[in-house]
């Protein structure tokens, strides 16, 4: 009898591959990377079945850290690449590592397009609102004023939300979460990763050499419960560091409102219940900005629906069970043809 | 017992013509590529060779009557080999004036004129630009004229089927079919056949549109057409004993396609965007599930070409097919393809240019974009198909060497070749050499970045094999561990490298043959893609009167066959035609200091016979 043991439960570092790191000291990136193994380990995948494909930019370096497959592609292609990647292999996992120039700037159209047809793909979109990599112009995540070597006077353009685009473009699994919220992540790209589909997560991410401390307002450790709200599907939307704020919707002006419990007489049962499958809700969420409201943060959205590469694998699999031939001599032979005899006689054959 | 129609009439006396080119023209909404398809199919089952050109306008449904809504379809068949659609028409079939003022100057002299007299009101004659009546006011002097009303006549056969006036009327080309399958002696079964199929769900358009093609058929039979108009017929031409079919470039190449993935014993990913004339081949493929293809109409060109290199990456074979102005938009991506060295296959149906230009127009000006257009040292390899049925055998050369080297392969096809048919000897699939590709998935001795030591391509490794994970991009990468690296000596190593795989191709490949002539000689004919037919038959022709010429053709395009030079440097003179300003012949010249020259022709449509053969003339009279 043969004994096949089962092979060793990885660990985050069996997925570190041998190469130096070449993203800046004290990069939000080096968290991403941890707590993206550290998922992995949790979620026990295998390093074979594993793919990262990305892009270009600081956060496009990914893949050569990670001891799977890696596909480091062209500026904002990385979806397409993707694509491409699960119509030929349904079966392997696919992860996209992008950023706001990636994947909002030169490759938004294939964002809007892996999201709509909902290829089954994890993207994690770190956003630091700044191209990092070509040293610090403005990027479409930049707030409205921002200044850049190409923006002196300040930028006139106003950003765009990546979490609500994704809504927008018809995304069936969008989330956020923050490069040191390294328990909260690693959950959070497990929550991806189970989803069937395409599924977004936006990473707030501090570049800290071209735009230190953007996000600071609502990751400060001091600050961070009373500006952070953590989205639990079912659960009232509380936060605060007394855990004593809470999330109201006013009725008569279709908006959210900041309520504190206990005063004018508010009780929790006032706040809304977060519900993950209702897009209107996530979408609202999504735009909720500092300094009137917290940053959502967790899963806004998440309603399966059947995958791009699924439907047309069964597509494909109806054809090769129907009726029709899967002989390619009489894929060249159908329709209208004639036969030559060596005396030229010639005779026609409609199949 | 009842005659028939057919047993009633004398059997007419025909006469027998070698070859015939028939022009079909009328409104865009006419019906007219519809019309010569059917002709060409009888004429095909009649065992005739042919070889046929739609040319249609980009519009789609342009102003009705106008000169730039006119469609039309060419036909040039005969009982000899042919190579080309023919130059000039011995029949113009016009339906309606506008088709008359842009095709007339094109008839033979002494060629037939058919027009529809209902159409010629004085609106439409307007529209057109005529200030008098061309069939009355004697401009057609010069040819041979049938002036009908098949408007009216085609109303007055589809009466019983009680359409309404414009559902009758676009019957008409149905009649004129008729007509046209009497002149010519053509069976009218496979036209009503697929009449019936076509019209299954509307079997009173079926019965309206035969019932209009036997009343133009009876209307020839029984008109007493004056003489020099006359019934004729040509005979079977003496193809090879064989099985045959008439194919499209699209066709063909969808099928080779097919084919090659089936000898590569790869599943085929085919990504693309809508253009013209291109897109026809998407269609094509979308068929054909059940042979495991799958098809993806991409958001873009560039996510076509990357979603290729995606599929090819995790071991499929990734396709790409545009027109000129989509593959500039790829082109970042064969340079990934290039640098990552990606086996993925791109099609190219070139159309008139630069920007969006003519793109229903044909042209091969996409020769320096093939072989030189991206940045950096960026080698590939590039072939060209010379017909529609080459379509087949060089689709399946070039996923050949794409999955051999590890390589995307450009091929050149064009909107001529795309669009045009002619019969195909069918091929036995068991017949073709299968090279199935080897997938390595042993670890031991082999790395991921361990070259094949002929072919220097690098190992195919799927994602999904154990202990074989490895990172790739467009980095610059060490040439033997495939980590990044900026290593100058490494970056010259590999720039060489990269050009040395696709040189060595040219081992792999024929040596370069003449088509016609001798090895050496006072003047060879070069040229590449679709200009094959006229060069052909122009050589052929001086041929036949003495002179002695060479035409030789290119597939291989780059890397070129290893003889070409030598091959070049044999003959006094080397007259390269394009239909282009001159590209083949400038790589020509770059290569092998060739002392060739350019015969350029860039108006959209197909080289002549007679200008190659004038040029020829007069460079060996001189």
């Amino acid at each position: 009898m043969t004994v096949i043991s089962p092979p060793a439960k990885l660990t985050a570092k069996d997925f570190a591959t041998d190469q130096e790191i070449r993203w800046c000291p004290g990069c939000g990136d080096y968290a991403i990377v941890k707590a993206v193994r550290n998922a992995l380990a949790q979620l026990n995948v295998s390093k074979e079945n594993t793919v990262f494909v990305s892009g270009i930019g600081c956060a496009a370096r990914l893949p050569y850290y990670m001891a799977t497959y890696g596909f480091h592609t062209i500026h904002g292609r990385a979806p397409a690449i993707a694509t491409g990647i699960k119509l030929a292999n349904p079966e392997l996992d696919v992860w996209i590592a992008t950023g706001d120039g990636d994947s909002l700037s030169i490759g938004g159209n294939h964002l809007l397009h892996v999201l709509r047809r909902n290829v089954n793909v994890q993207i994690l979109l770190f956003n630091n609102e700044i191209y990092g990599l070509t040293k610090g112009q403005y990027s479409p995540t930049s707030r409205l004023g921002t200044h850049s070597p190409s923006t002196p006077l300040g930028s006139v353009e106003r950003p765009v939300s990546a979490a609500a685009l994704a809504l927008g473009a018809g995304s069936q699994f969008v989330a956020r979460s923050v490069d040191t919220l390294q328990t909260h992540l690693p959950k959070i790209l497990i929550r991806a990763h189970d989803h069937r589909g395409a599924s977004f997560v936006e990473i707030f991410q501090n570049c800290i050499v071209y735009n230190d401390g953007v996000f600071s307002e609502f990751t400060d450790r001091e600050v961070a419960a009373d500006r952070q709200l953590h989205l639990e599907h079912g659960k009232p939307m509380l936060f605060g560091a007394e855990k004593n704020k809470g999330i109201r919707v006013n009725t008569e002006k279709l908006e959210f409102e900041v309520v504190e419990i206990g005063s004018d007489g508010i009780s929790e049962k006032d706040l809304l219940v977060h519900d993950e499958t209702n897009r209107s809700l996530a979408t609202m969420l999504a735009a909720m900005e500092p300094p009137d409201f917290p940053t959502a943060l967790g899963v806004l959205f998440c309603r399966p629906a059947p995958t791009y590469e699924g439907a047309i694998g069964e597509q494909i699999e109806a054809a090769k069970s129907g009726s029709k031939t899967r002989d390619l001599n009489e894929l060249l032979r159908h329709g209208y043809t004639w036969s030559v005899d060596s005396e030229h006689h010639i005779n026609t054959q409609i199949t | 017992m009842e005659g028939t129609a057919a047993t009633a009439q004398p059997e007419v006396q025909r006469k027998s013509l070698d070859a015939v080119v028939i022009r079909f023209a009328g409104d865009s909404g006419d019906g007219i590529q519809l019309t010569g398809g059917q002709f060409a199919q009888a004429t095909a089952l009649a065992g005739n060779d042919l070889l046929t050109f739609p040319d249609y306008p980009a519009e789609i449904r342009a102003p009705a009557g106008t000169t730039f809504g006119v469609s039309a379809f060419q036909i040039n068949f005969s009982a000899k080999p042919i190579r080309t659609s023919g130059d000039e028409p011995d029949v113009l079939v016009a339906l309606n004036p506008a088709a008359l003022a842009v095709n007339l100057e094109d008839l033979k002299p002494g060629g037939l004129v058919i027009a529809d007299t209902g159409t010629f009101t004085s609106r439409n004659l307007d529209k057109a630009g005529y200030e008098s009546n061309p069939l009355e006011d004697g401009r057609l002097a010069k040819y041979r004229k049938l002036a009908i009303d098949i408007s009216k006549m085609t109303l007055a056969a589809v009466a019983d089927q009680e359409l309404g006036q414009k559902e009758a009327l676009r019957c008409k080309n149905m009649w004129t079919l008729g007509l046209v399958y009497w002149l010519y002696g053509r069976s009218r079964r496979a036209t009503v056949e697929w009449l019936a199929a076509h019209f299954e769900k509307r079997p009173e358009l079926a019965a309206a549109n035969t019932a209009a093609l036997n009343a133009g058929h009876a209307f020839g039979e029984t008109a007493e057409l004056s003489h020099e108009i006359g019934a004729y017929q040509v005979p079977s031409a003496e193809l090879p004993a064989g099985m045959y079919r008439n194919v499209t470039g699209t066709e063909a190449l969808a099928w080779g396609l097919v084919a090659g993935s089936y000898l590569a014993d790869l599943k085929l990913v085919f990504c693309s965007y809508p253009i013209t004339p291109a897109s026809g081949l998407l269609h094509a493929l979308a068929e054909l599930k059940e042979y495991d293809v799958v098809t993806f109409q991409a958001e873009d060109e560039i996510a076509a070409a990357c979603a290729a290199i995606g599929a090819s990456y995790a071991g499929s074979l990734g396709v790409t097919s545009s027109s000129g102005p989509g593959i500039a938009l790829k082109t970042e991506a064969l340079g990934l393809a290039i640098a990552s060295e990606m086996p993925i296959v791109v099609i190219n149906s070139q159309r008139a240019g630069p920007s969006t230009g003519m793109p229903t127009k044909t042209e091969q000006s996409d020769l320096y974009q093939a072989v030189y257009g991206r940045n950096a040292d960026s080698p590939l390899v590039v072939l060209a198909a010379n017909s529609p049925s080459d379509c087949f055998e060089v689709a399946i050369e070039a996923v050949r060497l794409a999955t051999k080297y590890m390589t995307p392969v450009i091929v050149l096809s064009d909107g001529y070749i795309a669009n045009a048919s002619e019969p195909w000897q069918i091929p036995e699939i068991d017949q073709l050499v299968p090279f199935p590709v080897h997938f390595r998935s042993e670890t031991a001795g082999c790395e991921p970045f361990t070259r094949d030591e002929e072919t220097l391509a690098r190992p195919w490794i799927k994602p999904g094999t154990p202990n074989m994970e490895y990172r790739i991009g467009g980095l610059e990468k060490d040439y033997d561990s495939g980590h990044i690296s900026y290593s100058a000596k490494n970056h010259q190593r590999m720039t060489d490298f990269r050009a040395a795989k696709i040189d060595g191709i040219a081992n792999d490949i024929p040596l370069q043959a003449a088509e016609q002539g001798a090895d050496t000689g006072k003047l060879a004919v070069v040229g590449w893609g679709s200009t094959f037919g006229p060069i052909s038959h122009a050589v052929n022709n001086a041929r036949d009167d003495g002179i002695e010429v060479s035409h030789i053709h290119l597939r291989h395009i780059w890397p070129m066959p290893r003889n070409l030079g030598g091959l070049l440097a044999g003959f006094e003179q080397v007259l390269v035609p394009e239909m282009n300003h001159g590209q083949l012949v400038t790589l020509l010249r770059s290569q092998y200091l060739s002392h060739a020259e350019s015969l350029s022709k860039v108006t959209g449509r197909p080289f002549t016979v007679h200008k190659i053969e004038d040029e020829i003339r007069l460079r060996m009279e001189s």
